[in-house]
């Protein structure tokens, strides 16, 4: 009963701010709401047992990426809203597709078939701790995926500095 | 769930309700006990700048100026509280209220001596992080919403300063972790006893002058205050506030503080961390009490730093601070990880 009513409330409370992120008229009002999501989202991770990820949420998430939102809000200086009604007028399409796909992921839902329980149950995670035992499986069985994720974060880095250095030579 | 909160209430089978009794009576100790170090913190540093400056400082209330603290918060409450008319009002009501809950959030998962802490987290130093990267919203929020040039340049500045400094705090405290073998405090307390002299700062000495220079920066403290540079930005992101709510935001500040002085006596100092000789020959209460005497020492030691500092060093220049930041303690700091890790790997007795 507890587990459940703590889902509840972090499904509904997430799926709430995430329509008051996407309809607020204030940019930045909707920056401090979908910081509020991001806490929301390390909670539902924390329920999970997942304490590392509901950390880096946290970290990277609220504490980096969404600062640069800021910034970029900040310094766009939005004083005065755009009064435009839509951009595009097609959105009764978008709406049939959305609503269509609710409608298959719910029907899939029901023949959803639960994997083997595999090796890291929660007693197991519990006496690793859960950091230990990501390290050991990103750096063991996951080493080779884990490496190109690095590779492509590295090259975006080393692409973002390229480009910044270009407009200061000329 | 129910496995989260257990870890949260102290193993065992004591009455659930019991549990969070006492959980609630710890909140209040850390809270009431924190909040007072904080007021006398500020007591403290008027004395220690005045002498160094040459003047006596606080003296008039109370014996030796003793209740001076209790007088300023006296009338920091029974102040008129202006909300500028070009305000953003909801955010600027809840800026100075997230920078200093997130600082006195960060409190929780503190070892004030063994086995006294609120929340005894596996993911203790990440939390922390967690937190300092929430006190940078009530920053940059403070100064966007007063509608103030000064406060808007002051939060910007911080901001990114915060968020350069954090970078390299986090990876001058991965030697610890790599160290310890933890992330929870109390086991990286427990890891220093192996250690010469029971403190990681020797091994670590990388590590810990990165980890000092950056807790400057990330509370926003001289040399690094330039957030809130008297002489260009009036009082940077709290220009507008009075009041009560400038008292959060100068309460959050010290409390800042004193968190990372914590953090420098646990991961570094060794915390409430005493000799086995003496922790075997003395009762239980008396070491424990003997443990959170010596962690005070340490983290006061720390406190003591920063007021020392203060009085000593000019600001430095914006690009200056950043180059520091980002050209000197990261790849410090990167080389310490890639040293303690080495050591680690190669000698397996030394570490």
């Amino acid at each position: 009963m507890l587990p459940k009513l703590f889902f509840g409330y972090y499904a509904v409370v997430i799926l709430f701010l995430s329509m008051l992120v996407v309809t607020r008229k204030n940019p930045v009002h909707s920056v401090m709401w979908m910081l509020l999501l991001f806490f929301h989202i390390a909670g539902l991770y924390l329920f999970l047992n997942a304490e590392f990820i509901a950390a880096i949420q946290v970290i990277v998430y609220a504490g980096a990426i969404l600062v640069l939102f800021l910034f970029v809000v900040l310094l766009l200086n939005l004083k005065e809203e755009l009064k435009i009604d839509r951009f595009i007028g097609s959105w009764p399409a978008a709406f049939v597709i959305a609503s269509a796909t609710f409608v298959l992921v719910s029907i899939a839902l029901k023949s959803m078939v639960l994997g083997p329980p595999g090796k890291y149950t929660v007693d197991f995670i519990k006496q690793e701790t859960h950091t230990k035992a990501l390290g050991q499986l990103l750096y063991t069985e996951f080493l080779f995926p884990f490496e190109i994720a690095s590779l492509i974060l590295l090259v975006a880095v080393i692409g973002a500095i390229v480009l910044a250095k270009r407009k200061l030579r000329s | 769930m129910t496995s989260i909160l257990e870890n949260i209430v102290a193993p065992g089978s004591i009455d659930f309700m019991l549990n969070i009794g006492i959980i609630l009576l710890k909140i209040a100790i850390v809270i009431g006990m924190g909040l007072l170090h904080v007021a006398y913190a500020t007591y403290f540093e008027r004395k220690v700048i005045g002498h160094m400056q040459v003047r006596l400082g606080p003296r008039e209330v109370g014996p030796l100026g003793l209740l001076q603290p209790i007088a300023d918060g006296v009338k920091l409450f029974f102040k008129e509280d202006i909300i500028p008319s070009e305000s953003d009002k909801p955010i600027f009501y809840l800026s100075p209220v997230i920078f200093f809950i997130s600082a006195l959030t960060s409190l929780s998962v503190i070892p004030f001596f063994d086995g006294f802490v609120i929340a005894d987290i596996n993911i203790g130093l990440l939390f922390l992080f967690a937190m300092s990267s929430l006190a940078a919203y009530g920053i940059v929020m403070s100064g966007w919403s007063s509608g103030s040039k000064y406060s808007f340049l002051g939060g910007l500045r911080s901001a990114s300063q915060v968020i350069s400094y954090e970078i390299a705090m986090g990876l001058s405290l991965v030697g610890v972790m790599i160290m310890a073998g933890s992330l929870n405090l109390t086991e990286i307390v427990r890891a220093q006893q192996a250690y010469p002299l029971g403190i990681f700062a020797i091994p670590q000495f990388i590590g810990f002058f990165v980890f000092v220079v950056a807790a400057f920066a990330e509370t926003n403290r001289l040399p690094f205050d330039l957030p809130e540079a008297e002489s260009e930005l009036v009082a940077g992101y709290f220009t507008e506030y009075s009041g009560f709510r400038f008292a959060l935001f100068f309460l959050g500040e010290y409390t800042g503080m004193l968190v990372m002085s914590s953090i420098a006596s646990v991961c570094f100092l060794g915390g409430w961390g005493l000799p086995g000789f003496i922790t075997s020959n003395l009762p239980v209460f008396a070491w424990k009490a003997l443990g959170l005497a010596f962690f005070l020492v340490k983290v006061y030691a720390f406190m003591f730093l920063y007021y020392w500092v203060r009085a000593t060093l000019p600001r430095y220049r914006y690009d200056q601070l950043m180059a520091i930041g980002w050209k000197l303690l990261l790849p410090l700091a990167l080389a310490n990880i890639v040293l303690t890790g080495l050591v680690k790997i190669w000698m397996k007795g030394l570490l």
